[in-house]
């Protein structure tokens, strides 16, 4: 790369009218290329040899057609580095804005802020379904026996191991709240079904625990929990 | 393949205009006088039934867009304006919707051709790779399609096709955020899908046009998978095959009407006529029937990613056969052995497109399996170590003896 831009550069300097003048010295870097042969004599404006061309017979049509020499350094050559860069660097930076105008828009992101939800109207086994960012968030006031299930499974027996404790806060052992996304590919489980009183993917058959946790299926991940937190004993703030 | 053209209109304004622009002697020399070889039988003329299918598509196509509204507030209820309000709107919706179905039944054929025929070897690789990808570009259009309506199937067959993507460690999710262009299926990717719907059959049909080149420099194979040698092996594209191509399009067309005029519902699924409701994913997700071999691959294997990559390899798989085929015979008429892991192969396809549509459970499972790594074993298994160990049948001399006889 370097010796093609010194040698472009040094093809800047001119050597007489016209860019296609042989230049009296050659870049090293191609002096081993073939030269061709260039019937300079035959040369006219281009207007000229366009409109001679139309005339004559074929073969000699053939010979007008004249091959800028490649392997010496002319401003040309400059120009066509120079014009192909800028070019390259043109095109990246216009898939900027046509990738990026795919992304979430600034009300989609703005619809995302956080919302609360007021639990005390939840009653004991009981799961609701709310909405933050267009997607499920399950909140499952869990009894005791469901909390009992949780606790007790040997976590190095699952397969994406957590404990229980990680997936609620602390203190509120009896809020499980998720984002109600089968982690396979997409679907809303279906609550209180399954082998293991947690929820029930009816797409490909993924089965979560009462912690949301992958016990059986295709899904390779426990359910998510959103990013909440308890205002106060009775009220949390999803987002 | 077709050589100079022999193209002389008579008609002075035709003269004057094949100087200046000889497309007349390009469609005489491709689809007239180009020979064709004489022994192509019926499943031959399923490229023109494709190419025919391609402009249906397009038309009612346009003419559907002209009533439907890409919103999720309003799609759903345009789609039913098009049935009950727009004159002939029925028509029209079904001719597009089992227009997608017979587009792909017949594409499966001649798939299934281009297989058993050995199409795909030397010299028509690039001719083969090309149908491949139009292949994957008919299954993303199809698949959009299907999203536009905007229904309780369109609602997560989008979300469980997209989320494939999420599959992929790392930029998994920022994918799939980006496709959706929010934080679920929603309206963007409503929009968008529309969008590209409208994009995708004009890169089809220039993708068609690559190729038909192609097709027609490196000319047909044929059922003997033997070189064209002599002139006699040959007949005239016109009136040779287009009237048999043309014969056969009105066969296929009668099963298209039937299709659209007695059982319109039939290929689809009743939860697509409940609108998109994202709290609630229906009992059971199948997609349409073109993709259920696919879909049950994709179940078959217990790991997200692995399935994910099963899936997509099963149709990459496809443009490498020039070369996994190791065997110099064409035809599977000579390739005895061929011949039976080829039904084998088919029996596998029709399989899993049956798997598919069953719940992922029990035996079902365990079919899948088995179908799904005999279909990947036919490709990398059977197709190189058939060429080295098969005893193939002696190959006729020429086409012209292979339908007349050795007198000929």
């Amino acid at each position: 790369m370097r010796l093609i831009l010194a040698g472009a550069i040094a093809g800047l300097r001119s050597y007489g009218k016209g860019a296609n003048r042989t230049p009296p010295t050659r870049c090293p870097a191609f002096s081993g290329l073939p030269q061709p042969v260039r019937p300079a004599a035959r040369r006219t404006s281009v207007l000229g040899s366009s409109l001679g061309r139309m005339n004559k017979p074929p073969e000699e049509r053939a010979l007008d057609v004249t091959t800028v020499s490649s392997a010496e350094h002319t401003r040309r050559d400059f120009l066509y580095i120079a014009t192909g860069a800028v070019g390259a660097v043109g095109a990246a930076a216009t898939l900027v804005p046509l990738i990026a105008q795919m992304n979430p828009d600034a009300s989609t992101i703005a619809a995302g802020a956080p919302i609360e939800v007021d639990l005390a109207p939840i009653s004991d086994g009981q799961i609701i379904k709310v909405f933050w960012r267009s997607k499920p968030i399950f909140i499952f006031h869990r009894t005791k026996k469901d909390i009992e299930e949780a606790q007790k499974v040997n976590v190095a027996s699952l397969p994406d191991p957590e404990a229980d404790s990680a997936r609620v806060k602390q203190g509120h052992d009896q809020w499980l709240v998720l984002i109600g996304i089968c982690t396979h590919l997409g679907c809303i489980p279906l609550a209180h079904q399954g082998e293991y009183d947690g929820w029930f993917c009816p797409c490909h058959g993924s089965q979560y625990d009462t912690s949301g946790r992958i016990r059986k299926g295709p899904a390779p991940k426990n359910l998510p929990l959103p990013p909440y937190k308890f205002v106060s004993d009775t009220k949390i703030q999803i987002g | 393949m077709s050589g100079h053209s022999t193209y002389q209109p008579q008609n002075k304004f035709l003269q004057w205009f094949e100087k200046r622009l000889p497309v007349g002697g390009l469609i005489h020399s491709s689809f007239v006088a180009y020979p064709t070889p004489r022994n192509l039988n019926y499943l031959w003329t399923f490229g023109g039934i494709l190419a025919f299918m391609l402009g249906v598509q397009i038309i009612t196509g346009i003419v559907l867009a002209m009533h439907y509204t890409p919103h999720v507030d309003l799609a759903f209820k345009s789609v039913e304006a098009i049935m009950r309000d727009v004159n002939f709107g029925w028509l029209l919706r079904y001719l597009h919707a089992n227009g997608a179905a017979m587009f792909f039944l017949a594409v499966y054929v001649h798939m299934f051709r281009g297989i058993y025929y050995g199409s795909y070897k030397e010299p028509r690789e690039v001719l083969w790779i090309l149908g491949v990808i139009i292949y994957l570009l008919m299954m993303a259009t199809g698949f959009m399609g299907y999203v536009l309506v905007w229904g309780q199937m369109s609602f997560w067959a989008a979300t469980v096709i997209t989320n494939l993507f999420s599959a992929i460690p790392g930029v998994g999710d920022a994918i799939v955020t980006w496709l959706w262009g929010g934080y679920a299926v929603g309206n963007p990717t409503l929009n968008r899908f529309y969008s590209l719907h409208y994009l995708l059959p004009f890169v089809i049909a220039g993708v068609v046009v690559l190729h038909i080149w192609a097709l027609h420099v490196a000319g047909q194979n044929n059922p003997t998978g033997i070189d064209i040698k002599a002139d006699k092996d040959t007949v005239a594209f016109t009136p040779y095959a287009t009237v048999k191509d043309g014969f056969f399009m009105a066969v296929f067309c009668i099963l298209y009407a039937w299709f659209v005029f007695y059982i319109p519902n039939f290929l689809g699924h009743a939860d697509n006529y409940i609108p998109a409701n994202p709290a609630v994913t229906p009992a059971e997700i199948v997609p349409e029937w073109y993709y259920l071999p696919f879909y049950a691959i994709l179940r078959s294997i217990p790991d997200k990613l692995m399935g994910v990559i099963a899936l997509f390899a099963s149709i990459v798989v496809l443009a490498f056969i020039p070369w996994l085929d190791t065997s110099r015979v064409r035809s599977a008429r000579y390739r005895p052995l061929f011949k039976q892991f080829f039904w084998l192969w088919v029996i596998a396809c029709i399989g899993l497109g049956w798997l598919g549509s069953k719940q992922p459970e029990g035996i079902y499972v365990i079919l899948s399996r088995i179908f799904t790594a005999y279909y990947f074993a036919f490709f990398l298994i059977v197709m190189p170590l058939l060429g080295i160990f098969e005893k193939t049948k002696p190959l006729p001399n020429s086409i012209s003896e292979s339908v007349l006889g050795a007198k000929a």
